[in-house]
């Protein structure tokens, strides 16, 4: 780790055309967001009624993808070692885990209660 | 900074000053802060006790009007709050300050600025929430605020706005800090002092950051809604505007669990280091605690519905919440076993700081024990909102975390101010805090199994509650004079004067290989670290006991200089939340305006200060 | 004073103010992933209108995307022209980026007096209460951001941070893509799955 650290301290790569790069993906990407978007809200267009039904898991993974490269080449977290790496993404393991499982008890809030209640004689 | 001090040892002049009130107010040393913290800390400790007795005065016999029901609604809120943010957090950060950077063989923590920041501002915090009670409108919807008692429907009054707007603040330095100390242990560590070399308490106190940067989020997050809220009418918590008051337990536990650990995972460290000093042996299974300790704060973000059981989750979110915190008991049991295992054969030397450890083990035991009972949702139906839950968590907070910050200051005393605390006084403080402490809250299990509700500001005659709550005050008499006892220890000790040996205790760690108390800059030179008990494998190899520690000039070591815009900066921090609570007065907006801007300037200021910190 | 006296070693190699940054940004996860919760746990709940699928202005917000996520390019290379020692690269590349920050924040003040006028307010119901905190506090990161990024300008232009010193323009950089990265998930979750 000491060396890696040293080594990005001392030596400045050239690296602009390959942040270009990530920066036309990232720019396709949200092209398809925005795409999917419009082609899910349009009766009759092709893919319609596919991203009807899959639309949000497809917005999801896009922004996966784009989350993950902006962290992994514009954060430089591709080139740092596993404590940087392991802090940003045990903080993300969380954040998503809170959201999901906040998500979770809303949205069963009760209803697990009412499924089972009559199972188990519990109301 | 650390190891290559003497790089630019001639850039800056080494400061002269250092006495004197301009002297505190402007120190980076994290010495001096330790010592503000903990004065501070205990200060309000003695406040929150004092509204401890006054409820056990008014709970001393049935239908009593000692206080009023609003007043009382006061008290157990400001307790709760008090002796949680303002009396244990900082207690243990007073530990923090003082011992980490000694433990770790650092000559200071990694951002000394941000260090006086974090101090300035907790204690604004503090004396913001405490200033209520000048106003007449000390908080009262309890510590945890549950909507929808603590909106503008049901507490109209300025009360809930200094418990949001003191918390925040609070939440402000506890973040800072975090930030500070994860940097410090990471980065500041002593040439050989590898993580799995750390001492015990160090880990401990890793870990606690590490649940104050994930947790405090949260709660920043929840108490921001709240002021909307109530501030500017949004209905977040409103039920009548669509809002769910659940939503505020959810968001207040998912921080609340974690809070707990940063509660008793520092007094862990403290009595994993207290425990081998006087029983002759290494820690016993230091790996193990390790990663248990690592495993309860994993643990420990997916248990916080636990606290919510009667809110009516349902059977599999009950279920889930039960199974993974009966799960805890696994590694916290594992801890036990470990210390017990450290005393087991050893050479116990029954000091005062070892009847503490001693007393913190049984008396956490039982606390634990209690814990397990509810995390199992159908009995915790019955004890919730009972005397039955107070006791557990008297048992877990004052047995456990009190009993162990008390140990680790009679152990750290000597380090910290240069003389012994006297051991007849220790032991007498010991027995009555034991006994006290016993007395008022092992009957609060069987007043609570019986029914006595908490959080009520008298009980009626008749209920078979009125001779087990006159033990419970009479214990908690004892319990408030086991603490003048240690005030008459401090005092007798600090005019005796019995100097202090720089190793009083024989101990293990690298803090007791310099002078008592150590000079500014710690260490003449960084030592360099060989194994998990440096100290004692250096008088080993030495020989047996080492001669005393010379102190030395320090002529060359560069430490940080001084700097006042840490302090403005917390002053910007506590004008900004006055000005808030003034945002609806004609002058609302300047006053935000003015409060920013001295914030702004002061972080400029220090940002630009020429200055060294690594 | 060269850059190993700037940058003293550390036991884990990276510089304290590096990982304190790191630090801080994993903090934060845990500050929008609340904010976050909250605004889906009360999607669909709003009593009353305005709802969101009839005022969202998806074109609108997929510039005001397009300009953030352009400015996580520009700082990235204004950035690597700064350790080049390239004030070129360095200043050009952090103007545009500031430029960026700007007409987003422009496109957020319009967004929000729009819906203003439509009749969407913190008050009105949860949806507005929700998106207004949410996209309001990202809006205050962005913000403090341009505010740091400025300062850093100013700094460069007055040849205050040679490549030594990238550092510290570096710890802003870090927190300018944390605050793109946290719209990266707002932009989808908030304005693309709006039913």
């Amino acid at each position: 780790m000491d060396s890696t650290a040293q080594a990005h301290a001392h030596t400045f790569p050239e690296r602009a055309g390959e942040y270009v790069r990530i920066g036309l993906i990232l720019f396709v990407l949200t092209a398809l967001e925005v795409g999917a978007y419009e082609l899910a809200h349009r009766p009759g267009v092709p893919l319609h009624d596919f991203l009807q039904v899959w639309l949000i898991p497809v917005l999801i993974v896009l922004s996966a993808i784009k989350f993950a490269l902006v962290a992994l080449f514009y954060m430089h977290l591709k080139w740092d070692g596993p404590l940087l790496k392991g802090i940003f993404s045990f903080s993300l393991f969380l954040a998503t885990f809170v959201i999901l499982a906040l998500l979770a008890l809303f949205i069963y809030q009760g209803k697990f209660s009412a499924m089972i209640g009559p199972l188990t004689g519990v109301t | 900074m650390a190891t290559s001090v003497l790089d630019h040892a001639g850039a800056v002049g080494i400061h002269a000053e250092k006495t004197g009130l301009w002297a505190w107010i402007t120190t980076v040393d994290h010495k001096k802060i330790g010592i503000l913290y903990g004065a501070s800390a205990f200060i309000f400790f003695l406040i929150g006790g004092l509204e401890a007795l006054i409820i056990r005065w008014q709970l001393m016999k049935p239908d009593n009007n000692f206080v009023t029901p609003e007043f009382y609604n006061q008290l157990f809120t400001m307790h709760g709050t008090t002796m949680i943010f303002l009396a244990v957090m900082p207690l243990s950060a007073m530990f923090f300050n003082f011992f980490i950077p000694l433990l770790i063989g650092a000559r200071d923590v990694a951002f000394p600025r941000l260090n006086a920041f974090s101090f300035w501002v907790f204690l604004f915090g503090g004396l913001f929430l405490n200033s209520s009670f000048l106003f007449n409108a000390a908080p009262n919807g309890g510590w945890f605020g549950y909507a929808n008692l603590s909106s503008k429907q049901y507490s109209p009054g300025l009360n809930m706005d200094f418990w949001a707007m003191g918390l925040q603040i609070l939440g402000i330095a506890s973040l800072a800090a975090g930030v500070n100390f994860f940097v410090t242990i990471l980065n500041m560590r002593a040439p050989g002092m590898k993580l799995i070399r750390m001492p015990m308490f160090v880990w401990m106190s890793f870990i606690t950051q590490l649940l104050v940067l994930l947790s405090f989020p949260v709660i920043t997050v929840a108490l921001i809604l709240l002021m909307f809220d109530r501030l500017f009418g949004t209905n977040f918590f409103v039920p009548a505007g669509g809002g769910d008051t659940i939503l505020w337990q959810h968001l207040f536990w998912v921080f609340g669990h974690p809070e707990v650990y940063i509660l008793i995972l520092p007094a862990f460290g403290i009595i994993s280091e207290v425990l081998p000093v006087f029983s002759r042996k290494p820690l016993f299974g230091y790996t193990a605690m390790v990663f248990s300790g690592c495993f309860i704060a994993f643990l420990g973000f997916g248990v916080w519905s636990h606290h919510m059981f009667s809110t009516g989750m349902g059977p599999i979110a009950d279920s889930v919440f039960s199974l993974a915190t009966m799960l805890i008991a696994i590694p916290t049991g594992v801890k036990v076993f470990n210390w017990m295992g450290t005393t087991w054969g050893g050479s116990i030397q029954m000091k005062t700081p070892m009847y503490f450890a001693l007393g913190f083990i049984a008396m956490f035991i039982m606390g634990g024990l209690s814990g397990v009972m509810h995390s199992s949702a159908p009995a915790d139906l019955q004890q919730t909102d009972t005397y039955f839950v107070v006791a557990h968590f008297h048992y877990v907070l004052f047995g456990g975390s009190i009993f162990a910050l008390v140990s680790g200051a009679y152990y750290w005393w000597p380090k910290m101010f240069g003389h012994m605390l006297d051991e007849g006084l220790g032991k007498v403080h010991f027995w009555l805090m034991l006994i006290g402490f016993n007395l008022t809250f092992f009957p609060m299990h069987i007043v609570g199994l019986e029914g006595m509700p908490r959080r009520v500001y008298t009980y009626p005659a008749g209920l078979g509650f009125e001779s087990l709550n006159r033990l419970e005050t009479i214990g908690s008499l004892i319990l408030g004079f086991s603490f003048l006892v240690f005030i008459f220890n401090v005092i007798k000790s600090a005019l005796s004067k019995v100097p202090a040996p720089a190793d009083p205790w024989n101990g293990a760690t690298l803090e007791w290989s310099i002078p008592s108390p150590p000079q500014e800059f710690n260490f003449p030179s960084i030592p360099t670290v060989h194994g998990r008990d440096p100290f004692w494998e250096e008088k080993r190899a030495r020989g047996g006991k080492l001669p005393e520690p010379a102190r030395v000039s320090g002529a060359g070591i560069h430490l940080p200089d001084p700097s006042y815009w840490p302090f403005l900066a917390a002053v910007g921090v506590l004008l900004l939340f006055i000005a808030l609570m003034h945002h609806d007065s004609k002058f609302g907006p300047a006053y935000i305006f003015a409060a920013v801007s001295v914030l702004f300037f002061s972080i400029f200021n220090w940002v630009f200060e020429p200055f060294h910190e690594g | 004073m060269d850059a190993h006296a700037l940058h003293p070693a550390t036991s884990t190699g990276i510089p304290n103010r590096k990982l304190a940054i790191w630090t801080f940004i994993g903090s934060e996860c845990l500050f929008f992933a609340s904010l976050i919760s909250v605004y889906l746990v009360y999607r669909g709940k709003s009593l009353v209108g305005p709802y969101p699928a009839e005022i969202f202005e998806i074109p609108l917000v997929t510039v005001g995307t397009a300009l953030l996520l352009f400015s996580s390019l520009f700082v990235v290379l204004a950035l690597n022209g700064c350790e080049q020692g390239n004030r070129k690269k360095f200043l050009g590349w952090l103007a545009m980026t500031i430029l960026c920050g700007i007409f987003f924040i422009g496109m957020q003040v319009y967004e929000f007096t729009h819906f203003y006028h439509e009749g969407l307010t913190m008050q009105k119901n949860l949806f507005g209460a929700s998106f207004f905190t949410l996209t309001g506090f990202h809006g205050t990161h962005v913000t403090i951001g341009v505010i740091w990024l400025i300062s850093i300008f100013i700094e460069g232009v007055r040849g205050h941070v040679p490549p030594a010193k990238a550092l510290n323009f570096e710890m802003s950089a870090l927190y300018w893509h944390f605050v793109d990265v946290v719209w990266i998930v707002i932009f989808p979750v908030v304005y693309l799955m709006n039913k």
